[in-house]
């Protein structure tokens, strides 16, 4: 009895896995041919048709980063306030309850939002700006339910003791919570911002291009974008090679990929050196 | 005559969640000897005790009266320095947390907060409070180790220590030794002994018999009132409300 129970949890989770292994499995194998220096290096020719996808890449990157610089210090700072400072009543349940709220709302949605608020009422364009506002937005709710986490991980006790020998509240986070929940603070906002870089509806709007001949020079231009680009090639453009679509998938999955790897190096890393 | 370090007058605290209160209490605690407020659990002790930092800051108190004086400053009146307060009255918890640091930075956190810099004055803090603590000789070669690597007698030495380094006047005990073997146990109450003679101390035991052991003075508080004070002789030897006798010989507890 047990062991029927036991092989079927085994069969549930083997389930869960087959589908991402097996996706993971088969861009590799279709796209693989496609990877090589040029493709990584140099601009797509021919209406896309050949070439390589470097300015999806940097693009990809910028927006990633434009990102980074907006949400770590907004959805730090918040993680810290909700969790450190705010009082537990009817106010803070109700922020929190929002932020929770706000990372089900659908992309397309911030895509849209994004279009309304910073491309035409800030005037700011289809730029790489607008869309890091729009993913940023997005991303936030990620970034601060995770930061808020790891900040309530530390034990109580330390920030009684810090108090006891006359730090004051801020001291004690900024000496001792956030280093030891540093870690676990930036899981939370590698793990946002792996999602920010694989969106497509959020940018559709807001900072995408199909085809740019040279690469951004200002916050202020559009780009491309991996998952915009891979989206465009493969419903838009008519006789293009299915190697392209498939080395750009490899290629944005292995972004993806290497942002969790790096979460989980400094994941381990920190569990390995915590003193408590 | 001894001096009186700490006065508390009329004294009544109450917290939001109903759970331990005081009812007008007076005490004094004299400079140079161990206090020792004991009772059964839920009695207000260590209330008390988180009144002396003003440690209770941090609950969530409904009400808050009379006066509570450390020499002559009133630590109740909310515009004193609490920070300064807290420099001057150390405490030591019932677990020993050390925080997550080396020996050496567990002891000169609370210092480099006030702003010293100076290495040899940190090297200094840091022997002195460790002998101080009897703690020195076995932890002196490894002060760069993670403080949770010590054995449980240790970190609370360290702990011990750690209230002691930045020269307080006043410090606060609470049940130091419940989760402790007694050989540590002992070590922590001869220190004691010795740390008095610079010290006023205050110590909420973590039985009567250790209560009975190292007070020059015990106060016996039962639900939030204070039965009973005297010097530790009277209140164990001839105690002289029943329910304090009844409590020293453990009819009830």
């Amino acid at each position: 009895m047990q062991r029927i129970g036991f092989g079927l949890l085994l069969a549930t989770t083997l389930v869960t896995i087959i589908p991402i292994i097996t996706i993971i499995f088969y861009i590799f194998y279709k796209g693989v041919s496609a990877i090589s220096w040029e493709f990584l290096t140099t601009f797509p020719t021919n209406g896309m048709k050949e070439g390589g996808i470097y300015p999806a890449i940097v693009g990809t990157i910028l927006l990633t980063f434009g990102t980074a610089v907006f949400t770590v210090p907004l959805g730090i700072g918040a993680a810290i306030y909700l969790s450190e400072y705010a009082p537990d009543n009817r106010w803070t349940r109700i922020i929190r309850i929002a932020i929770i709220n706000l990372a089900g709302i659908p992309s397309i949605v911030y895509g849209l939002f994004g279009l309304g608020m910073f491309v035409i009422f800030f005037k700011m364009g289809v730029s790489i700006l607008a869309g890091s506002l729009t993913l940023s937005i997005m991303t936030l709710p990620i970034i601060i339910s995770t930061s808020e986490e790891a900040l309530r991980a530390v034990p109580q006790s330390f920030r009684v003791i810090s108090i006891s020998v006359g730090a004051t509240r801020w001291q004690t986070i900024r000496r001792i919570v956030l280093p030891q929940s540093l870690p676990g603070i930036m899981t939370g906002v590698i793990l946002g911002l792996e999602r920010a870089a694989g969106e497509t509806a959020t940018i559709l709007f807001t900072a995408a291009v199909f085809f740019l001949p040279r690469l951004p020079s200002t916050p202020l231009d559009p780009t491309m974008a991996l998952p915009y680009h891979l989206y465009v090639t493969s419903t838009q453009v008519p006789g293009m090679p299915i190697e392209i679509q498939y080395g750009t998938a490899l290629v944005l999955i292995f972004f993806m990929l290497g942002l969790n790897v790096i979460a989980s190096i400094i994941r381990s890393r920190a569990r390995a050196h915590r003193q408590w | 005559m001894d001096r009186v370090k700490i006065r508390v007058e009329n004294f009544s605290l109450q917290y939001s969640d109903g759970k331990e209160s005081l009812r007008n209490i007076n005490l004094d605690l004299l400079e140079h000897k161990i206090t020792v407020l004991f009772g059964p659990a839920g009695g207000g002790k260590s209330s008390l005790l988180r009144v002396f930092n003003r440690l209770n800051d941090l609950a969530d108190v409904k009400l808050l009266s009379g006066r509570v004086l450390i020499d002559d400053l009133d630590i109740l009146d909310p515009k004193i320095d609490v920070i300064s307060l807290r420099r001057r009255v150390g405490m030591v918890f019932a677990r020993p947390i050390v925080l997550p640091m080396n020996i050496k930075s567990n002891l000169t956190y609370a210092l480099e907060l006030t702003g010293e810099k100076r290495i040899s004055v940190l090297d200094d803090a840091v022997e002195v409070s460790l002998k101080q603590a009897a703690l020195w000789d076995e932890v002196k070669e490894r002060l760069y180790e993670p403080a949770v690597a010590l054995s449980g007698g240790q970190q609370q030495r360290l702990c011990l220590a750690r209230s002691l380094v930045l020269k307080p006047e006043v410090i606060l005990l609470d049940e130091p030794t419940s989760g402790l073997d007694p050989i540590s146990t002992g070590k922590v109450e001869a220190t004691l002994q010795e740390l008095k003679m610079m010290y006023t101390i205050v110590l909420v035991p973590h039985s009567v018999q250790q209560a009975a052991r190292v007070a020059d003075l015990a106060a016996f508080f039962l639900q939030g009132e204070l039965i009973e004070k005297g010097t530790g002789k009277e209140i164990f030897i001839t105690p002289k409300d029943i329910r304090t006798e009844d409590y020293i010989m453990g009819r009830f507890g």
